[in-house]
């Protein structure tokens, strides 16, 4: 009954939830109302557009040895995370069956088991130095919390389900899966989409003053 | 509700626009921001973090626009704004940020600080939440015209003297002239230099410019204070004076945030374009150099080295024109180590200089350009920017530094050829 309902109506549930409130909150930054500037440009605001959105990508030399661990945490865990998410053998076979129809040559091993450590020791730091540093511990929200246990509970349940290889880990797994991508659309973990936009923005304005951003 | 957090509310349900949701839903509060502020990093107070100065606005979009917030709300157990939401963020705001945007360069989502900070200073600002410095200098440009109480009457014998020194006139209300001059408080009040610097490039590069009676104020307390339609009034000022003597280019002054004022928000600020064109006097002084018609003789020869005014250049993309101007006239030029785009604020823009409650803080935050300046080992330090200027002077007098502060108008003036390019 437990497994019908987590690989049945619950994932559809919660496909359904993430694909429409994604959308949704895009939507609502998209159509939002927004002045018309009146200055005259002096730059391409769609080149600094483009520009900003990959540019940020790398921190500023003037600052990267003052941040240096936000960064190096932050690519261990996102890529760790992106590739666990798209190439782990069961994720590919799963896009395959699933949801594409076709899929893609997965990481092998040893390579899963790398990733898996840079994503996992790339949260933790992250979520230690939101503990711990007065300025992140200052700003930070229930939501970032929330968003940072969910991530690791996910990414836990998967590991163990494919190095343990139990049906009920596999259901936990998905389970746990379930409830980020419901929690997704209304949480910080929004910033998966919005940084584009956002970098857009503020690009767009920085290009049409002509600045070196 | 009281009155004056119903207006500090709605001025931020005006400001919730496409950026500002695009960028509280990318916030994923890394703190990042803290390590480009000055005002973080001189005092190590977490509550200086950049993105924090934004809790006002990012409360009212959780509380009105997030999901949570609206569920919250419907629920009845939602946290209503409340006046010391607003009050408790008046510091932060004006004494704790010079509004230099270098928190917007480093932020890895794109989060232009800056701009949400603003937007919470005129909240404030329509609130009621300002210090009494900044509403007694708006006040006073209202009412006598200058923030600093400047009538005609004073420019007048500013004006004066510098015909006296110079041996040149002094164009005053020249209808058809191409360039009308802008003079900020601070260059008629502590740097008649500057005047007097313009009087000799213009007349060497055969320039047809002339000052207006009606509006010879560039320095904007609307913008400082963060009050949109003070600002609007006092654009419009310049707009009409510009408009009645039909010039082609308005010139703004070396003074940043009369810049940003002037030349990128004004237009917003009055809600129309303009039919003139706006230059930075370093943007007319390069356009000169390049065309010929500045020729410099001689370099200086002690060491110097240039502080980039963040409106100027961070915030308004005049870079690499304070460098060509530089260039020629001297030999020992030293760049800080963060430059450019990347400076650091001398701690006094934003309206912060013009804050007395917030001088200890503005010195504390200073350190930063005093260490930046004593790396470099310069003699002497170059600006573009009067209120600039005058925070550094003060903060090199403060730490016994005995390096003075040049304007770069005056600068190119003191190294004009002889005579005029034919």
């Amino acid at each position: 009954m437990i497994e019908y309902l987590i690989d049945g109506p619950l994932w559809y549930l919660s496909l359904v939830v993430f694909c429409i409130g994604v959308l949704w909150q895009l939507a609502s930054i998209v159509f939002a109302r927004g002045k018309t500037d009146l200055s005259v440009a002096r730059g391409s605001a769609t080149g600094g557009a483009w520009r900003n959105v990959f540019s940020r990508f790398i921190p500023h030399r003037e600052i990267a040895a003052q941040i240096r661990v936000q960064v190096i945490a932050g690519y261990m865990f996102h890529l760790g995370l992106f590739a666990l998410l798209f190439f782990a053998a069961p994720h590919v076979l799963f896009f395959e069956e699933n949801l594409l129809g076709f899929g893609w040559t997965p990481m092998p091993h040893w390579a899963f088991i790398v990733a898996s450590q840079f994503a996992f020791l790339g949260l933790i730091i992250l979520w230690l130095r939101r503990m711990l540093n007065s300025v992140s511990r200052l700003i930070s929200t229930l939501d970032d919390h929330i968003a940072a246990i969910l991530t690791f509970i996910v990414m836990l349940t998967g590991c163990l389900a494919l190095l343990k290889g139990f049906t009920e880990l596999r259901l936990l797994h998905r389970f746990t899966v379930e409830l980020l991508l419901i929690y997704f659309p209304f949480s910080c973990l929004m910033h998966t989409f919005t940084f584009i936009p956002s970098r857009a923005f503020s690009g767009a304005w920085f290009g049409r003053r002509g600045i070196d951003a | 509700m009281s009155e004056r957090l119903e207006k500090g509310l709605n001025v931020l349900r005006a400001e919730m626009d496409h950026k500002v949701k695009s960028f509280f839903s990318s916030c994923v509060h890394c703190g990042i921001c803290a390590e480009s502020c000055l005002f973080y990093t001189e005092t190590r107070d977490p509550r200086y973090t950049p993105i924090y100065k934004t809790e006002p606005l990012r409360k009212l979009w959780k509380n009105e626009y997030s999901f949570w917030g609206k569920l919250a709300s419907k629920l009845g157990i939602g946290k209503p704004m409340t006046e010391s939401d607003l009050a408790d963020w008046e510091e932060l705001v004006y004494d704790g940020c010079s509004m230099c945007g270098r928190c917007s360069m480093v932020c890895p989502v794109g989060v232009d600080i800056s701009m949400v900070i603003f937007k919470v200073k005129h909240a404030l600002a329509v609130a009621g939440f300002s210090p009494e410095g900044l509403v007694g200098a708006t006040k006073r440009a209202l009412e006598i015209g200058s923030p600093m109480g400047i009538t005609m009457t004073t420019v007048r014998a500013m004006i004066k003297h510098v015909e006296e020194d110079t041996g040149l006139s002094v164009p005053m209300d020249v209808e058809g002239a191409e360039y009308m001059a802008l003079l900020s408080s601070n260059e008629i009040a502590l740097y008649p230099e500057y005047l007097e610097a313009l009087v000799k490039i213009f007349d060497h590069a055969g320039v047809s410019w002339t000052l207006s009676s009606d509006a010879f104020e560039a320095t904007n307390s609307g913008l400082q204070i963060g009050n949109k339609a003070i600002a609007g009034q006092l654009v419009q000022r310049v707009v009409d004076g510009a408009e009645k003597l039909k010039v082609k280019t308005v010139i703004s002054p070396e003074c940043g945030h009369a810049y940003t004022a002037l030349r990128w928000e004004g237009p917003n600020f009055i809600g129309k374009a303009y039919p003139f064109r706006v230059v930075h006097i370093l943007e007319l002084l390069d356009e000169l150099q390049a065309q010929g018609r500045i020729q410099t003789t001689g370099r200086e020869t002690e060491r110097l080295t240039f502080h980039d005014p963040c409106s100027i250049v961070r915030r308004g993309g005049i870079q690499a024109q304070p460098r060509n101007l530089l260039g020629p006239i001297t030999e020992n030029f030293v760049e800080m180590a963060d430059h450019g785009s990347m400076n650091w604020c001398c701690g006094g823009g934003g309206g912060v200089s013009s804050n007395e409650r917030a001088e200890d803080l503005k010195l504390t935050a200073f350190n930063r350009k005093k260490s930046q300046i004593e790396e470099t080992g310069a003699e002497a330090v170059v600006t573009a920017c009067s209120n600039c200027r005058m925070v550094m002077e003060e903060g090199l007098e403060t730490n016994e530094m005995d390096i003075p502060m040049l304007g770069l108008t005056e600068l190119i003036a003191e190294h004009l050829a002889d005579k005029r390019p034919e």
